[in-house]
Parts: C-alpha cells; structure tokens; sequence
C-alpha cells in the first residue's frame, strides 16, 4: 500500500465521529496485527482432509434414508398416487404423501415476519393440489438410500393437469407492480424522464434479457432429523439456522425452543440453502416413521425442489447531453415471479445509486407463473441490473465516442442521486482509475475488430460492480473467557466457505487483544446466541457490531469481577481498552491486568457476557454501497464464434478488507460465477411443460478450469467510516458487472451487441 | 436404479454365455453412460455382464495398423504411443471428450456403445421415442440446441456424443464382433443406424453381440491429421460441431486423399463420404474445402434450436482441412 493510501486510511479512521468509536478496531489494539492479513481459513484442514461433517453425514443410529418423487406437471392435482409397489420393496420403511403426512400450518414465507424464513408459502405435502412443475408429491423411507431410490421408482402417480401459466412472454400480459422491492419502493421518479429522453441529444432505448439460472452449489441440499419427543433436531446446510428452526416450529405447532438446527458446514450457499421443502418434508417424515431421517436431494432434485435466480427482460434508456452527463436515465422492466414467494429479483437497483441524472425512472414488475418460487442468487438483482445497466453504459459511450471510464467519470454523483443521501464512502472513480492502469485499458482500441490472433478476435470491456451494504437487524453474540486466557465467541451464524468463522475469529483476537490462536469462533447452532441470516452480504457487519457489544458487556462484567484489589479499580467500561491479554486504562497504560489475573482471583474458571447488536441506523442516514470495477478481455473466434475469457481484473471498493486471503477467494468466486452468468448458465424451462430440461452438470453449464483465465482482484482497502470495523460485506459484489464487462469484450472484439445472455456462440456466427 | 445382478467376464464367451442367460442383460464397460442411464431408470437391466476383464492391450502391428482391446481405457489409447505418432487425430479427439476421471473409466467398447443424447431422452416425464416407441418427440418443438441436423428423423434427432467415434469414422476402423453365432466383421461406420422410425435401436448389433476389439488400418497420411471441437465451454461439454479429418495433398497441390468424419451432427458418427469423394483431385484450397463441406451439408435440416449448426459445420470443416493444408482458414 502506498503511503498516501495509508494517509487516507488514517483521515478516514479519524473522521468517525458519528458512528461508535469502538466499531473500530485500531491497529494500536490490534497487536497481533491480525485483522486484515491473509489467514488461511480455520475450516480448511477439516475439508480437505475429510473431517467435517456435512448434513448429509452426521452419524445417527436408526437412521432412514429418503428418496422424493417429484411433480411431472405444472398445475393440477393428483388425481391417483399408488403406493403398493414401493410399499412391498425391500427395505421400505413408509412412503409419505398428502394422504399420511403430518398435518402443518402454512410456512410462514420470507419476509411476512421477522423470524420467516420459508421460501414459498405454499402447503408442503398437505392436500393433492400440484403448483409447479417438480414439487415433492411422495417420500420414501427406507433402510438404505438405495432402497429408497429404487422404491420411489415403483411409485405410480398420474395427474389431472389445469390449465398453467408456464410461457414467460403470456405471463408478461398479466404483469403486476409489486408493492415494494424488498424493503425499497417500486419505483422512483425524479423529473420526466421520458420527456428529457425524447428531447436528448444523444439517446439509446435497448432491451435485455436474462435467463433462469438453478442453485449447484457442490453440495447437494441435504437435512438429517431426529425427534426426541416434541423436540426436533435437524442437521441442515443453512444460511438461517435461526429462521428455519423458527419456521419449522410454526409450521409444526411447536416452540422455537423446541427445534434445534445444528449447520456448522455448508458445501456452497449462494442464497441457495435457506429453507425449502425438503427440509420440511425430512422432520415430517421422521415424525411419521418415529425414526431418524436423512434426506439428501439428488443434483436433479436440486433443479426441482430449490429454486434459483429468475428470468428478466430489461429496458435501459439513456439521453445524454454533449458533455456526456445524462440528462435521462431510465431502468424499468419484469421479472417471471410466484404468488406464493416475493423475491422480485431486484435488477433496477444499482440505477438508482450509481449514476448523476437530472431525471430519473425506475421501476420493475412481476409476472406470475406456475414455476419454483423463484430465489436469491449471488447478487440477485444486482448481477442481472448491471448487465443491463453496464451494458447501455458502453452503447451510450460509443454514440458520444467517448471512452467508457471517462463517460462513467463524467457521471459520478456528488450524493446518492435518488434517496439524496450522502454517501458513506465512495472511491469508484479511484477504482477506475487504478484498475485500468493496472490492466492496461489503455491498449484498448475503441474500434471493434481492430485485434487479432490468428482466428481469433480480441476485446476488452469494462463495467462498474455494484451491491449494497446491509446489516440485518437482530443477533447477539456471546463471549466466553477462560482463565487461561482463552475466548470463546458464540453466534448463531453461517459458515458456507467464504471465511466467516475465521475472520470473526480474527476480529474477536484484535478486540480482545489476543492472539489468534487462543480464539474460537463458534457458530452454525441454534443453541447459540442467535444469529442473523448469511445474506446480503451482510454477516460480517452483523456478527461485528454483536461482538462489538458483547466485548462492552464482558469489560463491564471484567471490571465488576476485578474488585477493589485490581490495578483497574474504580475505572469504568469506558475508561479502559482490551490489550495484550487483559484490560489497560486508556488515560494510564500502566493500570493493566491480564484476564487470566482478574478470574484467578476471583477464582472463576471462566467469564461470560453476551449482548445483542443494535439496530442498523447506519443505513438511514447514508447511502452505503460497495463499489467495483470489472475489467475483462476475450477472444472471440471468427470462425466458431466461441468465446474465451483471457484475461480479468476485479479492482474493488468494498471498504477495509478484513483478511486477504478469504477476501481474495471471494471476489474471484463472485467473477468466476459471473463469467458462468456471462457465458454458459442458463436453466432450459420448456413452457409446454414448465419444467426445467437441463437439471445436471453435464447440460447446465458452469465454467470449468479451463473457461476461467488468471484472474487479478485489487482493492481500494479505504474504509468506511460509518461501517463496523470500516468494512463491506464482499460475498456478491465479485459477480455484479461481469455480465456486462463481458459482453462489452465481446462487442470490442467483434461490432456485435449481444442483449441476451448468455452469449453463446451461435448469436456470434 | 433397478436392482440387478452382477458377474464378472474374463474372457469373450463367458461373456456371452453369460449374458444369454438373462432376459435384459447389458454388459458393463467403465459404466461412465450405462449407470447414468441406470440411475435414471432409462436403462433398467436385469443382469450387469462385466467386460472390462477382457482385452486391454494395444496392438502396433509392422504393417501400420493397430489392434486395440475392447477393454482398453480411453486415457490409455490417447496417450499410447503409436496412437498418438500416427493416428494424432484419435488422441486428440478422445482428450477433447468428457473429463480426465471419465476417461480414465471409460472404454473403447463401451465409449462406442454409449447411447445417443437428448434432454428428452434423459427425462422420463418427456415423450421420447427411443425410450418408449410411438410415444413421440418432444424435441423437436422443444429445446433441441444440441440435436442433429443430419441423419435425423421426424422421430428422433438425438445426438452421438463420442468424440472417440468420430476419429475412428474417419480411420475406417473396423470392429470384432463376437456373438453366439460365432465372430465377425464390420465396419464402425456400418455399426450405428440412423433413427429412421426405431430410434430405439442404435445398432445393427444382434442380440448379445459383444465388441471384442477395433481395429485401425494403417493410414500412413493420418500422421497429418486432427481433430477439431467446438463447443460451449472450453472443456466438459459435448460438441456442438466437431470434425476429424486427415490430409494428403500431392507435390503440385491437389488432394491426394483426405479422410473427414463429423461429430455432434447426427445420431452416428458421421463420415463425410461425399465430401471426401468431392476433394479427391481437387485443389487443397479454402475455396474448394468450403464447396465440398457445402455437398455435404446440402441435405443437413435445422430444427427450431439447432440451425446454426449448419454453418457452423461448414466453417468447422473448412477450417480444418485449410489447417491441415497448411493455410490459415
């Protein structure tokens, strides 16, 4: 990091006047130097070496495996299920249907109430009527999960079809305007956007599309239940231990209290593993069999009974002016959705946050279909806006003959150009500025088709990533202290791969002022203090401020346990700081002592405090995003028209990155995924039928190896003053903007516009 | 899956005594298609014959051909050394199939017996005619990007998936059969037929008839040979379009003789007999590969999905054989 950087950081750090002071952690505390460096992740030996249990590996005696049997219809009813045969095969245990399943209250649907975290709110298993194409009609219990296989196959179920909404392009007739975007307003009109835009002076009115993608993290969905009487306890590959156990209680007629969810690995989550049916139907089951059940989706079940990122079509319209600001920008258009979930797929987001306009119109439908409740998926809305969004960017920098970079520089915001609210820290431009320079933009030529290798066409595009900032409301972490020294964290939270575990374990040594081998960060359980769900990007703010508090508490239970006989009497919470393995009077360095000191003369083994986060205020006052900037260039072959990703660089400005190794994965996950999003995803939906046609890794494609080039992430490292430890969450900025920085490549390579993803080879012949 | 039972051959007449005596026996190679297909429950044998037991050697003869091993892995054959010194066009096209751990099960016999491709082959729910006779084609209207455009009915457009298949096509590789009426001969282009209205049936082979060994002839020019596949991702993913050809062009420029076989095209491995007859005498200019590519593609049928195949063949095939002419396409 250059010195000046470092200069900025320092500025940075010391204009927190209107956040915590403690939300900070000072390299002055951290002695260990912990926070920020490159510490391999904590859960690494365990999975390499294969001693991390999944939930589809937890050891359980009695244990019953389970096949589903899944829907061939869109809409409709069951009209006969016979169960004979499969109730005759060997090792057979039961087979569950509408007919014998525990009866269960609706699930509570995401977002209807706090805690709700079912992903559709339709009955599970409760009544013969069919809503999509794929949902569980039947469960079979048997000894051996091949039994279960071969059972499930001898089910004979026949259908009375009704008439479906299965055609995206019909469903659109009946497009609705929801009445909130998540937590955000439909739509937002600044001025007469289509006035301005008539009246421009340079203008492009163009239209995207995108297709469904399907959830395929490595690990397929899985749940292990047992009950114990009236109490549930489900092995679950989570991202929100605390809403499903919550859901799984209502549904069921019990307490909270009463279902333990215990997901302390998670093979890949992506929004895909939050709660679904298959977990529901696992704990009836069980109920029914009185036996323990494992149930683990095959990769097609995946495809059918989790649902994945839904289908847009997108309309971008921009009018510029001669200088290239923009005096029109409009982002509208729908995306296919259920009645029975509201996950409208958020694509009109980055338009409203991005760019100067002096007007401006968003605003996005739904159109309903007879499908999977559609879901998150890594940058959901975002991934699939800013190729729209990026993409028009490019079209609009080419009608000004202006370079992409300056056109974006020229449109930097001075605040949030439609909430008005000043931003929290934005150092896009310096993003731009520095990644470009890094990949050698300037080689770029800005006439298409100007290089070339042999058969093969070069280009290099560039689009702006984007995701916001959230921190869930909620959550309280709990720190043990033992008397040698030791800390134990404990939140309910989720550990899918990204790094969580180890970076709160390194945030909670740097707080504590221990080294980091003396901190465990417990998470994954219900039984802990609980948690807030792993979305959004957002566990690593939540989980901070919750330690942040409890770290308070524990001084203030430290000093109260310390007593008149310590160095520290007499000072309060506020007057001392966490260093070297104890407490120090801020004022007076010397008044110190050790946390091992304070519980042997008291005589404690340990000591506890727990606190829960306060609400996230920050996010009323500033307008609080995560920035990047994607650089990509590709061959494309003249001949075949295939396309491959050279090179890229991901130059982000996400705020303080909390350790450089687990940050670097995760921005190169997001990238790899996107180029899949660029290049390859797409979930075939046949809408004779509504069912998806591709549903496994040999025909939905994801990059392998070979598609993915060396990839370079850089990062700006500026905090944010007003974010807990001056920090981003950085999960799924790294997929945003690749879809366009790809398809700008493409363009720069060949002259032609690809408006539809993925671009495949056949739109370039 | 079904259950079934299992037994292990070493030898080809076991096998076939074997087999004979089950009334819907398959034999088992590295299983890399058949347990896929089994697990799906589109393929439900009631007796497994295990062949990978037999014959896994790899013959070089002094006369330039070779005499592979049924049994012979995938991953052994592109990496032996008279294979890939005089027959390139066979290593690369099996290393441009599937994956390294696929390969590394698969083999000869089984890699040519693999079934034919379409989403709606693999889904039960679907109508598909090969898996049940008459009971349509949902292809056709419905999602047939990867399907055939020649060779196809109006019953059946799926697809050969080899890679392998496509070389040998074009090596003119000829196949030992063994069965319970004693052994013989055919050709590898001979063995698949096309879907006409029994798509269910993808071989001339007779009911437990067993692939012993393949046999390439020698082809001295096939030294100047390769093998070229497009397709959606950089690797692990069926052709698109993909050709295997082999170039002898005289001292004054003309074609002496050229071998062309295409994949990802039709439902067998598809020799371009036409365009090769085209070719021989001619000029080895891009011009004339492209007219010759043009004849063999004249009576190619695009499906709603799949059209852009046809020229992607002809540029494929072009390309190709310019390359191997040593020019720049």
């Amino acid at each position: 990091m250059s010195g000046q950087m470092e200069a900025r950081q320092s500025a940075m750090l010391a204009s927190m006047s209107d956040v915590p002071e403690r939300w900070l952690t000072t390299s002055a505390r951290d002695k260990h130097g912990t926070l920020g460096a490159p510490v391999t992740r904590m859960d690494g030996a365990l999975k390499v070496g294969g001693r991390a249990r999944f939930a589809a590996e937890v050891p359980l005696d009695g244990l019953t495996y389970a096949a589903v049997a899944f829907s061939t219809i869109a809409k409709g009813r069951i009209a006969a299920l016979d169960t004979t045969a499969a109730e005759s095969a060997p090792g057979v245990v039961l087979v569950m249907d509408y007919r014998n399943a525990p009866r269960l209250k609706l699930p509570p649907v995401m977002f209807s109430a706090p805690k709700a975290g079912a992903q559709s709110s339709l009955p599970v298993m409760q009544d013969e009527q069919i809503h999509w194409n794929g949902q569980p009609v039947a469960v079979v219990l048997a000894e051996t999960q091949e039994q279960a296989d071969h059972a499930v196959s001898l089910l004979r179920i026949s259908y009375e079809a009704a008439p479906a909404v299965i055609s995206f392009g019909a469903a659109q007739q009946n497009a609705r305007t929801p009445e909130k975007i998540l937590r955000e307003p439909t739509s937002v009109a600044i001025g007469d956007a289509e006035a301005a835009l008539a009246g421009a002076a340079f203008k492009i009115d163009l239209n995207y599309r995108t297709p469904r993608h399907n959830h395929n993290a490595i690990e397929l969905h899985a749940a292990t239940a047992v009950w114990q009487g009236d109490r549930l306890t489900l092995h679950d590959a989570s991202q929100m231990v605390n809403m499903t156990s919550w859901t799984i209680a209502e549904m069921f007629g019990l307490k909270e209290a009463q279902v333990h969810v215990h997901s302390p690995y998670v093979g890949g989550g992506f929004g895909g593993k939050c709660l679904w049916t298959h977990q529901i139907l696992t704990a009836a089951a069980a109920r029914l069999a009185g036996r323990p059940v494992r149930l683990t989706l095959s990769r097609e079940g995946v495809f059918r009974a989790v649902g994945g990122r839904t289908t847009t079509e997108q309309r971008v319209a921009l009018g510029a002016k001669a200088d290239g600001t923009l005096a029109a920008l409009i982002h509208t258009g729908v995306a296919a959705m259920t009645t029975h979930n509201n996950c409208p797929e958020q694509f009109t987001f980055p338009a409203r946050h991005l760019y100067a306009a002096d007007t401006i119109k968003v605003t996005q439908q739904v159109a309903d279909m007879n499908m999977i409740a559609n879901t998150f998926m890594r940058g959901p809305g975002e991934s699939v806006g800013t190729f729209a969004l990026e993409c028009a960017l490019d079209e609009l920098a080419e009608a000004l003959q202006l370079d992409p970079i300056e056109l974006r520089r020229r449109l930097e915001p001075e605040k949030d150009p439609t909430s008005g609210k000043a931003f929290s820290a934005r150092h896009l431009v310096e993003a731009y500025q520095r990644g470009a320079a890094r990949f050698g933009w300037e080689k770029r030529s800005a006439k298409p088709g100007a290089r070339r290798e042999g058969e093969w066409l070069l280009g290099m595009g560039v689009a702006t990533a984007t995701y916001p900032y959230y921190r869930q409301p909620g959550g309280a972490a709990r720190i043990r202290l033992t008397a040698d020294g030791r800390a134990f964290v404990q939140m309910a939270s989720h550990e899918m791969g990204m790094g969580t575990a180890t970076v709160q374990a390194q945030h909670a040594a740097a707080r504590l002022g221990l080294p980091l081998d003396h901190v465990v960060f417990e998470y994954g359980d219900t039984d802990l203090p609980p948690g807030t769900l792993a979305g959004g990007s957002s566990q690593t703010a939540s989980i901070s401020v919750a330690i942040i508090a409890a770290t308070q508490a524990l001084t203030e239970e430290l000093l109260r346990l310390a007593g008149n006989e310590s160095p520290l009497a007499g000072l309060s919470a506020d007057e001392v700081e966490t260093s070297d393995g104890g407490l120090r009077a801020i004022a007076e360095p010397d008044r110190f002592e050790s946390y091992a000191s304070i519980l042997g003369r008291a005589k404690r083994d340990d000591i506890s405090a727990m606190a829960e986060a306060p609400p996230p205020s920050e996010v009323q006052t500033y307008s609080m995003h995560s920035y990047g900037v994607q650089f990509c260039e590709v061959k494309v072959n003249e001949v075949t028209g295939e396309v491959r990703v050279s090179r890229f660089l991901g130059s982000f400005d996400c705020g303080r990155i909390l350790n450089a190794k687990t940050a670097t994965s995760q921005f190169k996950g997001g990238i790899i995924m996107g180029l899949g999003l660029a290049l390859m995803e797409d979930a075939l939906f046949d809408e004779r039928s509504g069912r998806i046609m591709n549903p496994s890794l040999a025909e939905y494609h994801v990059p392998v190896h070979m598609d993915v080039p060396e990839i370079e992430v850089m990062w700006t490292g500026i905090p944010d003053p007003k974010a807990p430890l001056g920090a981003h969450g950085i999960g799924e900025i790294g997929i945003t903007g690749v879809g366009a920085a790809v398809a700008n490549a493409v363009y720069n390579a060949t002259g032609r516009r690809i408006r539809e993803l993925p671009i495949t080879l056949d739109k370039l012949l | 899956m079904t259950p079934f039972t299992y037994a292990r051959a070493q030898d080809a007449q076991t096998a076939i005594q074997l087999a004979g005596a089950a009334p819907a026996a398959r034999y088992l190679g590295g299983g890399t298609n058949l347990v896929d297909l089994m697990r799906e429950t589109i393929e439900t044998p009631d007796a497994l014959v295990d062949v990978t037991g037999l014959s896994q050697a790899i013959e070089a003869r002094d006369d330039g051909s070779i005499l592979i091993g049924a049994a012979v892995k995938n991953t052994a054959l592109a990496a032996h050394r008279a294979v890939r010194q005089h027959f390139p066009l066979l290593s690369r096209a099996i290393l441009a199939g599937a994956s390294g751990q696929i390969r590394n099960m698969a083999t000869v016999g089984g890699n040519i017996l693999q079934r034919t491709r379409c989403l709606y082959f693999y889904d039960d729910a679907a109508r598909c005619n090969k898996r049940s006779p008459g009971a349509g084609c949902d292809a056709r209207e419905g999602f047939n990007r990867m399907n055939a455009i020649l060779g196809a009915s109006d019953a059946c457009s799926a697809t050969h998936p080899s890679d392998m298949c496509v070389a040998l096509a074009a090596l003119d590789a000829t196949l030992h059969l063994a069965g319970a009426e004693g052994t013989r001969r055919i050709k590898l282009v001979e063995l698949h037929r096309l879907p006409d209205d029994q798509p269910d049936i993808e071989t001339i082979l007779r009911p437990h008839e067993l692939i012993t060994a393949v046999e390439l002839p020698a082809l001295p020019f096939a030294a100047r040979s390769t093998y070229r596949k497009v397709r959606d991702r950089a690797s692990y993913a069926f052709a698109l379009v993909s050709a295997a050809a082999a170039l002898d062009v005289a001292a004054d420029g003309t074609i002496r003789d050229v071998r062309l076989a295409l994949g990802g095209v039709a439902p067998k491995p598809w020799r371009a007999f036409k365009a090769e007859a085209m070719l021989r005498g001619a000029p080895a200019t891009a011009a004339a590969f492209r007219t010759a590519a043009e004849a063999e593609l004249a009576e190619a049928v695009g499906l709603s999905g799949n059209s852009f195949k046809i020229e992607l063949a002809k540029r494929v095939i072009t390309a190709t054989l310019t390359e191997l002419a040593g020019g720049v396409a």
